[in-house]
């Protein structure tokens, strides 16, 4: 789809066939327009992220005020321009989901994975560039899905970004646990596919194809930083994936993985013996980890931006890398610390609240490591920098 | 209004198309738009660091001085809430530290080592010693904050038995509260949402022939003794909810198919809270906005809202549907007679039963 704006001619190096239009723009299996495509599609998805939030915001912010924007939007989710209170968590759940997984996951990881990796390491193209255009294309699908769920009869999924069933497994206790939720699903089992798919080619590619004297100790950290997230992204996905299978055993086939004695509207459930704290074990073994697929990257940029612009090597690159791991093993053994209160044993709590501060540590090194980097410098305050 | 913000929002989303299709302008790579930061640039931005440095510890120290009271991190009515309030405000000062330090240094060397033509960057790679110290402090103050953190978990988390604690159940469904004391016994009786049979009024699920339970006492309003242990049992009969009593510091998921528990002393009656000077300016000042309100609405022809009084609350604090926002229930911290005059006056389960 928008693929098509970008009119921006590029070589295409490596490739001796004859390329058409829908080979060179559309089902491209080349790195750099793959990236593009992940950075429009990225983009596109942030927009509407941003303008869910603009309209939920404004809504709070004026809480009994008519506003005609919304009765144009939403029709009759918004009766005299007030927002339903359903509405309003379908789009708090729909924006979270959005930027959490489609913007800064697929967005950032995608763009700059694809466009770098290769370049930074000098290979030719990724590993696989039919996987890496079947990622993106699972990826673009589930976008599609996604915002397809907003214009469900009943209502897109409404029980905030975690899911936490029994609500978000239970038709009968939100309107948006219907249809909407099930397209939800959906989407994020594509979404979890595509990830799996680009994060294999990153490894691959890392590990495989490095030019000739470009030893792992000599890796850009930016690399570093991308290889350490795929692999996060690779042991932490599929545990959201089974949970998302899980789920629709339990609100489509009967199961009760998650749900045990509910009574509702009038009628005790047949579900027996199922826990939503499993669930919640399940969504946070990614969850949290998935703070750290955003963040990795960012860092990796950032330490490359900052090395080159200070016209000096990275202080302490051995330490950086380092942390990196330590990052990456503390973030899959932190993921208590969003359920403190949700029933388990207070005993769990103590231990995930000391790997939780231990995860502090690397992160201050890195930034002291920045900061010592900039120390006696020749400063290019260019907008890179800046930013 | 609405129009206004309609305009701000059309005029945010052409700026931000404008931003985006600038992106497409600087691919490609002609002399105009270079990237490379001529020592002008350099030192108009190095200024420009500085200022924002200045602008950082301003708007700190404006914040500080009109809002620095955090109500949240000093009224707690609840015997560990001080102990909860104390590890969060270290935390915070800790923070607060690091955050200054690391933020004059991050700005102050973005100024000092701006770039200049023909001047060499030191080079300057690695150096173990530094390193070490930066990774020993922040081992050292984590250790501290660990260590403090689980000796306050554990000792908030842990119900001593031995005190006595009044049993109470929090009961949640779909959008309200009620709550099941244990009665004379203090031992609350088995319950089920199978047993639920709304024809009788067992509106809980609790088993009749269990002789724990005839006992019970389920009431939509809590009432608490002042200085007594309460150790609150939570139920839900639908989806998750989330029993958050904020004033006591006190919060703990009701999951269906479970008991989950969590135990406090409140320390402060709500007439206390009530007469203490912070309360009594902003039951003032909500009531002052609410005249102002009404005034509007008598205008209107409509009827003027109520006085606000304070009154503890105990709210959902998870996303559990539709009335979410409204799911609550009133807290009475009151003293040992006016609680028992109250609980006397209540329905035990077995007399509330319709036959």
């Amino acid at each position: 789809m928008s693929a098509h704006e970008d009119t921006h001619a590029h070589d295409d190096h490596g490739h001796h066939h004859k390329e058409t239009f829908v080979t060179k723009y559309i089902f491209s299996q080349d790195h750099k327009m793959i990236a593009k495509q992940y950075l429009i599609t990225g983009t596109i998805m942030g927009v509407i992220g941003v303008l869910m939030s603009l309209m939920f915001r404004i809504q709070i912010a004026w809480p009994e005020q008519p506003n005609v924007l919304f009765e144009a939007l939403l029709g009759k989710w918004a009766p005299d321009g007030v927002m339903d209170a359903d509405i309003y968590l379908a789009l708090i759940t729909i924006h979270g989901t959005i930027m959490v997984f489609f913007v800064l996951t697929a967005g950032l990881s995608g763009t700059f994975s694809n466009l770098l990796i290769p370049l930074q390491i000098g290979a030719r193209d990724m590993a696989s560039g039919f996987l890496n255009m079947l990622s993106y294309w699972m990826f673009f699908l589930s976008s599609v899905v996604m915002v397809i769920s907003l214009f469900v009869e009943a209502g897109p999924a409404a029980a905030g970004w975690t899911i936490y069933p029994p609500l978000s497994a239970l038709p009968l206790a939100q309107g948006g646990s219907g249809a909407g939720m099930t397209l939800w699903l959906v989407s994020m089992a594509i979404f979890i596919a595509s990830s799996l798919l680009g994060s294999l080619n990153y490894i691959v590619t890392i590990i495989n194809l490095r030019t000739k004297g470009m030893s792992m100790t000599r890796l850009p950290l930016t690399i570093w930083a991308f290889f350490i997230t795929a692999i996060i992204g690779v042991i932490s996905f599929p545990v959201l994936l089974s949970a998302a299978l899980l789920l629709i055993m339990d609100r489509s086939f009967g199961t009760s993985f998650f749900l045990s004695d509910i009574f509702i509207q009038g009628e005790v459930l047949h579900y027996q013996g199922g826990s939503p704290v499993l669930f919640e074990h399940l969504f946070w073994f990614l969850g949290h980890p998935e703070v750290y697929i955003v963040l990795l990257p960012a860092l990796g940029i950032t330490s490359e931006i900052i090395a080159t612009n200070s016209r000096k090597p990275i202080f302490g690159y051995r330490a950086m890398v380092a942390s990196i791991l330590a990052i990456a093993f503390l973030s899959t053994i932190v993921w208590g610390h969003h359920m403190f209160i949700s029933g388990m044993n207070p005993f769990l709590g103590s231990v995930f609240t000391f790997t939780t501060l231990l995860i502090a540590i690397p992160s201050a090194v890195k930034a002291f490591n920045y900061i010592t980097t900039l120390w006696k410098g020749n400063l290019q305050l260019n907008p890179a920098m800046l930013f | 209004m609405t129009a206004l913000l309609t305009i701000l929002v059309l005029v945010f989303i052409t700026v931000a198309i404008w931003q985006m299709v600038k992106i497409f302008d600087l691919a490609q790579a002609n002399a105009e738009n270079t990237q490379v930061a001529t020592d002008k640039d350099n030192r108009v931005n190095g200024y420009l660091m500085m200022g924002f440095l200045a602008f950082i510890y301003i708007i700190t120290i404006v914040c500080f001085v009109k809002w620095g009271d955090l109500p949240l991190l000093s009224n707690s009515a609840s015997e560990h809430g001080p102990q909860i309030d104390s590890l969060m405000i270290i935390s915070l000062v800790i923070i607060f530290i690091v955050q200054t330090i690391t933020q004059f240094l991050l700005h102050y060397f973005a100024f000092k080592y701006k770039g200049e033509k023909g001047r060499k960057a030191l080079f300057f790679a690695d150096n173990n010693t530094l390193e070490a110290i930066w990774t020993i402090i922040p081992v050292i103050a984590l250790a501290g904050l660990i260590i403090y953190g689980l000796f306050t978990w554990n000792s908030i988390m842990n119900v001593n038995m031995d005190d006595d604690p009044l049993v109470v159940e929090l009961y949640a469904q779909q959008f309200n509260w009620k709550a099941r004391y244990a009665g004379e016994d203090n031992v609350l009786g088995k319950a089920n949402v199978r047993l639920i049979d709304i024809d009788r009024a067992n509106i809980l699920g609790l088993d009749e022939s269990d002789p724990n339970a005839q006992d019970d006492v389920i009431t939509t309003e809590l009432h608490l003794p002042v200085g007594r242990p309460v150790l609150f049992k939570m139920r839900s009969q639908d989806v998750l909810h989330s029993a958050y009593m904020p004033h006591f510091r006190a919060q703990m998921n009701c999951v269906p198919g479970m008991i989950t528990q969590f135990g406090f002393t409140p320390t402060v009656t709500t007439a206390e809270m009530r007469q203490t000077p912070e309360m009594i300016e902003k039951v003032a000042n909500i009531n002052n906005i609410r005249v102002e309100e009404s005034n509007k609405l008598i205008a209107k022809g409509e009827d003027a809202l109520e006085r606000y009084e304070f009154d503890y609350l105990l709210l959902c604090n998870k996303i559990c549907g539709k009335s979410h926002y409204n799911m609550q229930m009133k807290i009475i911290v009151e003293t040992q007679e006016e609680y028992e005059a109250w609980i006397k006056e209540q329905k035990v389960f077995k007399n509330s039963l319709i036959n």
